[in-house]
Order: structure tokens, then sequence, then C-alpha cells
């Protein structure tokens, strides 16, 4: 009688002990990555997962989209100067705060090694807040909240300056421009965004700015939606003080509304004094064409005449024709650099020796300014200085501090309709 | 403070709220005739000043002049999208069709966002910077042809309802659906029409607006708040209504900026909302519900 076949055949190398045991193995070799992946240890050779959180969509995606320019410039120039390939992990952070938590939480237990990210101070803090609780060091490439470096946090490194240090160094670049053309505003009027950071910003003006003898009072300060769609009423009062120059913290968007009700209001001011994004970005260069040319920005920038800022510069040419270096290439390319570097130096990939390794750092050859990349025993590098950028012919150039300039002050800016 | 300031000031938001009225016309249009509640208004006027940016990048075509054939396409595009999606919803509940518009406003957005990407787009007319001086008052040169071209589709679409048969036909179908009926209009087509002229406004409003707003994928939204905050003041289903709100929360915005502080310019439109609300439920021009 031919015995029924069974749906696993039973044959002198198959019994149900053996099956038992085969299952057992099959089970152990499927669970074994993820028992493999646990300690995140890995030999120096592989290259370090960095999970890179920038907000990719929502309302900050051309400013993310923008920063991830930096992040594909990376590794081809690390190839270069001896630096370890880094392999990146890319999570959106959707412009929100608790996505940016769980996207890290996320990339952690997909095995990244080290974070970076996020341009955004509340989203920055709260990857600060996983990192720290996981022990995966994190590299911030732009935010700007002081209270992110004060929480005593182990595992968190911000190679970006404060608002403090950008309004300080902003007053000290004033001045020096003042003092180069010799022609100073006795009178601005300060318009910002009432956003948490042109807030946070106004504050800091209030605070800072009797400690810096400015030649200038502020007439009046007018504080407007970064969202608004007519700046209008804004221009006709802060043109009705009858201010030099304006003061000015904003957005990109306001900034080109800004602009163009300066224009039809025919209001020429000495000059536009900005403290934040906005004015030199290359969609205002690029919608405003010659009536972009003029403003100063006072912001994080790059030192022109150092040799990995020319480098980074060329790159980012070769890939993307017509866009400007910018504060967003730059300090997320520098994060990226941290990490690097830090990897080469700490052969582990072990996050307490990364986070040692970190904080160990000295780099030098950068391309921001001031004199190179080091972090405080809080975590935030304090030898950062900032630049004062002009708007020229379509491009930007560097006009202090003095010893990283690559051109001289027009100032004050050419009127509005000198030029149309 | 100089006098001409307050003038200034008090014409750019009439004209702004001109071109607002127009914007609210469109949802009032559409809420009246087909008792549907647009929640992609703001989005379809997205749509309209994409179509204005595109042709004026390509073709170099002022927006102005391409107003009335952007107003035609977003007919067709209203026309279709009753016909084919909304008229199904006509006999639901209330909630099927608010989730079926907020459904289409949110594939709009994402839709614009994968075409264009979320960088602002603007149009750069030679007028575009253009303003005219009377006396001490200076008057912007593109919010004055906004303004004006907003009376004048507004006036159109007046005389539309007012002398034309089919216009005469749609007020018919929105004053009595079961009359109607009866008396043999095709209603389902009249409420297709109906969608569709409010789009057409929809889409003269985005070519006008282009020229005083960038644009980007989520503006819809805001435009969506604040085409509902306009027609709910001036009375929902009411054209005069839409127009005379529009030019309210214009010149309210302005003014409430200049006397007060800019940034609480919107906090003094959503107040006049809620007092209307409190004092004058049905609007500024609406009919009393019974």
């Amino acid at each position: 009688m031919k015995r029924k076949q069974s749906m696993f055949p039973v044959n002198g190398t198959m019994t149900r002990r053996s099956f038992t045991a085969g299952a057992a193995a099959v089970t152990a070799a499927i669970a074994a990555p993820a028992i493999v992946r646990a300690p995140i240890v890995r030999a120096q050779g592989a290259a370090l997962k960095v999970g890179v959180l920038l907000p990719r969509s929502g309302a900050q995606a051309g400013i993310g989209q923008d920063c991830f320019r930096g992040v594909e410039l990376a590794n081809p120039i690390f190839k270069g100067i001896g630096l370890p390939e880094l392999e990146i992990m890319n999570a959106d952070t959707e412009t929100n705060v608790e996505v940016a938590r769980s996207r890290a939480e996320k990339l952690i237990a997909d095995g990244a090694q080290l974070l970076v990210g996020a341009f955004d101070s509340g989203q920055s803090s709260a990857i600060a807040q996983v990192a720290e609780q996981k022990g995966i060091p994190f590299v911030i490439n732009i935010a700007a909240a002081p209270p992110i470096t004060e929480q005593g946090y182990k595992f968190v490194f911000r190679n970006f300056p404060t608002a403090g240090m950008i309004l300080g160094d902003a007053f000290v670049n004033q001045k020096e421009v003042f003092a180069e053309s010799g022609v100073a505003p006795k009178s601005v009027v300060f318009l910002h965004v009432n956003d948490t950071f042109g807030t946070a910003m106004k504050n800091g003006v209030g605070a800072m700015m009797p400690r810096f003898n400015m030649p200038y009072e502020i007439k009046e300060t007018i504080s407007y939606d970064p969202t608004a769609r007519d700046l209008s009423v804004e221009v006709s009062k802060a043109k009705a003080t009858g201010a030099d120059a304006l003061l000015v913290v904003s957005r990109l968007n306001d900034a080109i509304l800004l602009t163009r009700e300066l224009v039809k209001q025919r209001w020429s001011p000495m000059g536009v004094l900005s403290m934040g994004p906005g004015w030199y970005e290359d969609q205002y260069l690029k919608t405003l064409d010659k009536l972009g040319d003029g403003p100063l920005s006072f912001v994080p920038w790059y030192d022109p005449n150092k040799k990995l800022s020319k480098q980074l510069e060329a790159a980012l040419g070769q890939k993307y024709p017509g866009i400007n270096l910018n504060t967003n290439h730059i300090y997320t390319f520098e994060a990226l650099l941290v990490a690097a570097d830090a990897y080469k130096r700490a052969k582990s990939a072990d996050p307490k020796a990364l986070a040692d390794a970190i904080r160990a750092t000295n780099i030098t050859e950068n391309v921001s300014t001031g004199p190179g990349i080091s972090f405080n025993a809080k975590g935030q590098n304090d030898k950062l200085k900032n630049s004062a950028i002009q708007n020229r012919g379509g491009k930007l150039v560097t006009v202090a501090p003095k010893g990283s300039t690559n051109a001289k002050v027009q100032w004050p800016m050419v009127a509005y309709d000198k030029r149309r | 403070m100089p006098a001409e300031i307050y003038l200034n000031v008090a014409i750019s938001g009439l004209l702004t709220g001109l071109v607002y009225g127009l914007m609210a016309l469109g949802l009032s249009v559409i809420f009246g005739v087909v008792r549907v509640v647009n929640f992609a208004h703001g989005e379809m006027m997205t749509v309209a000043m994409y179509v204005a940016v595109v042709l004026f990048a390509q073709l170099g075509l002022d927006p102005l002049l391409m107003m009335l054939p952007i107003a035609a396409l977003l007919f067709a595009v209203g026309y279709a999208m009753q016909m084919a999606l909304i008229n199904p919803f006509i006999a639901r509940p209330e909630h099927s069709q608010f989730m079926l518009m907020v459904a289409v406003a949110i594939i709009l957005v994402n839709g614009l966002l994968i075409v264009f990407g979320p960088d602002a787009q603007t149009v750069q007319t030679s007028y575009a910077f253009d303003s005219f001086a009377v006396g001490p008052v200076i008057v912007d040169a593109t919010k004055l042809y906004a303004g004006l071209a907003a009376i004048l589709v507004a006036a159109a679409l007046f005389a539309f309802f007012q002398f034309a048969p089919l216009g005469k036909a749609i007020r018919a179908c929105a004053d009595n659906y079961t009359g109607a009926l009866v008396v043999g209009l095709d209603v389902k087509r009249l409420y297709a029409l109906s969608f569709g002229l409010g789009a057409a406004c929809v889409g003269a409003a985005g070519a006008i607006i282009v020229l005083i707003v960038d644009v980007t994928p989520p503006l819809g939204p805001a435009y969506t708040l604040l085409a509902f905050i306009i027609v709910i003041t001036g009375g929902l289903g009411s054209m005069p209504g839409a127009l005379l709100g529009g030019i309210l929360i214009g010149l309210t915005e302005a003014m409430a900026g200049l006397f007060f502080t800019p940034s609480a310019k919107s906090m003094f439109a959503f107040a006049i909302l809620v007092l209307v609300l409190l004092f004058r439920p049905q609007g500024i021009m609406g009919k009393r519900l019974t």
C-alpha cells in the first residue's frame, strides 16, 4: 500500500525532532541581525551610519532641501581630504517637532550611529532629548536657541552660534562696516517677524544693544506675521518714522514683500541691516534682480579665503550651477565634517567613543568664519564668528570681519529709483 | 504720523479687500446654489495662480490678460468636478461632503508640491514695482489694476445672475430646489454650471492675486480660511455680501495694522467675524434662516 504523502515529507533526514531543531535555527537566523544590531558598535572600515534629520516637507521644506545640498557635497570632498565615508540615512521631520522626535527614534532603531540636524531649534531640541536618552551623538547643523546646549547633555554638540552670539557679532560687524564706509545711520526702524526666532531676536536686541554703544537709536519696533501676504502697512508705518535705515529680522517671503513695498512706496533708506535669513537667499536675489542688491546681512557664514570654502563652493557650483553657497549648505556640511573627523579619530562607532572624539574636536581647516571647530564643556562651538555679507549683482560678497572678506562694503546702498 | 499715511493705508486695504471679495464670491456662489461648502476653495485658487505663473514664465503672458482664459479653464474643472465628484454626494450627509472637499484640498496641495516644489513662485510684470503719486498719496499700480479687474469680474457675474436666462434659472434653483425640479429644470446641470462659475471666480481671483502675492502650495488653506471669514461676515450665499465682506476685512486688516500692531491684523479680522456671529449670525447681507 502506498503511504500517504505528507505535506512535509518525512524521510531519513527529516524527523519531527530535526524539524523542530531546524525551525529553531531558522528563527535564530532571522532574529540574528536584530541581536547583532543591538550594540551598534561596528569595526572601523564600515561606513559610519549617520542619520540626517531635516525638514524636507512642510513649511520649512525649501530650507530643508537646501540643507540637504550640503549633505550631498560631503562624501566626495571627505574622500579628497582623507576622511572616512559616511553612510547617510535620511529622515524628513516634516517641519514638526513631534515628527522630528519619532524620526530620530526610528533612525536609531534602524541602526544610525550618529545623528545630524535639524535646522530648527524646536525640532533640534526634541532630537537632542532622544539622542541623550539613547546615548547616540547628535551634531546640530543649524539651531540658535541657547537652551539646547545648556541642559548638561553629554551627547549633543552644536557647531552653530547661539542667538546671543549672532546678535553680538552683528553689532560688532555693523560698527566695522560703518567705520569702513565713514557713514553711520543715526536712527533705524526695527521690523521683525513675530515667530519664536523673531521674538527672541527682538528681546536680544533690546538687551544687548546698549552694551555695544551703537551709533543709531531705534525709532520704532514693528512686528509682523511671517506668513503675512501684504506688508504695505508695515512699510508705511516704518516710512512715517523718518528713520535713516532698516534693521530687520525676517524670513524669505517677507523680505521680498518688504523690498517690493520699499520700491512701490518710493522709500530708499540708507540701507537694510538684516540679522536673519531672507535677504541673502537665492530666491530673493533671483526674484528681485537689481532691486535685490544692497542689503547687508549679519549671519553665520563662511570665510571665502579658506581652502575648504573654495572647495565646497566649487563643488556646489558644479552640482548646482547658479546657486550661491549659503549658511544651510555650510553648517550642514560642517556637521558631517565633525562626524567624519570624530569617526576617524575614534576608530570606532561606539557612541561613547564617538562622543568623546567629538568633544576633543579641533578642526582648523574648515569652512565657517572663525578659528575653526572645537566644542566647550557644554558641547557648544563658542569660537564661531559671524560675517557681514552684501548682495552685489546677484552674488554675495563678504565685507566683514576683517581678514575674512572678499570685497569692500557699499554703504549707503544705491537708491532704488536709481537702479531701474 | 502724517495724514497721507492714513489715506495710503486705507486705499491699499480697500484695493486688497476688493480682490479678497472676488475670491470669496466664488465660495458664496457655490454655497448659495449647490449648498456644498467648498473646503478646497483656496487650493483651487492656488492652482489658478500656478497656471498664471506657468503662462507668464513660459509664454510671457500677463496674468491680467490671462484672467479670462484661466477663469474658463477653472470653469471647466469646476463643472467636471461637480458632475463627476460632487453630484453623487449632494444627497449624502454634510460631513461626507466636508470630507470629500477636504480630501480634494489635500490632494491639490500635495499635487502642487510634487509638480512645483515648495519654493515660492512669482510673476514679475513690467509694472510690478510701479506706483502712482497723487499729491502726497501713493497708490500701488498692481493693486489698483487688481482692484479694477475684481470690480469688472464681479459686475459681470452680477449681470449674469440678474439678466441672463441661465443666471435666472440658477437663482430659481437656489431659491426653490423642488420648484426647479417641478418646472423641469435640469438641476444637476445647473449645479455643475454654478460650481463652474464659482470656480471661474476663483480662477480670475487667482490670476489677479498672483500679481500681489507669491504662490506656494501651502498657501491654499490660508485663503480657504480667509474666504470663509469673508463670506460668513458678508452673509453666506449673498454675492454682494461677499464683496462687502472682502472690502471690510481688507480695510480692517490695514487699519488695525496702522492703529495697533501689524502682527495683530488677523486678530481683528477674526474679531469682526465673532461680532457678526454674535449679533447678526446670518451675516451683514445674508438672509435670516427660518
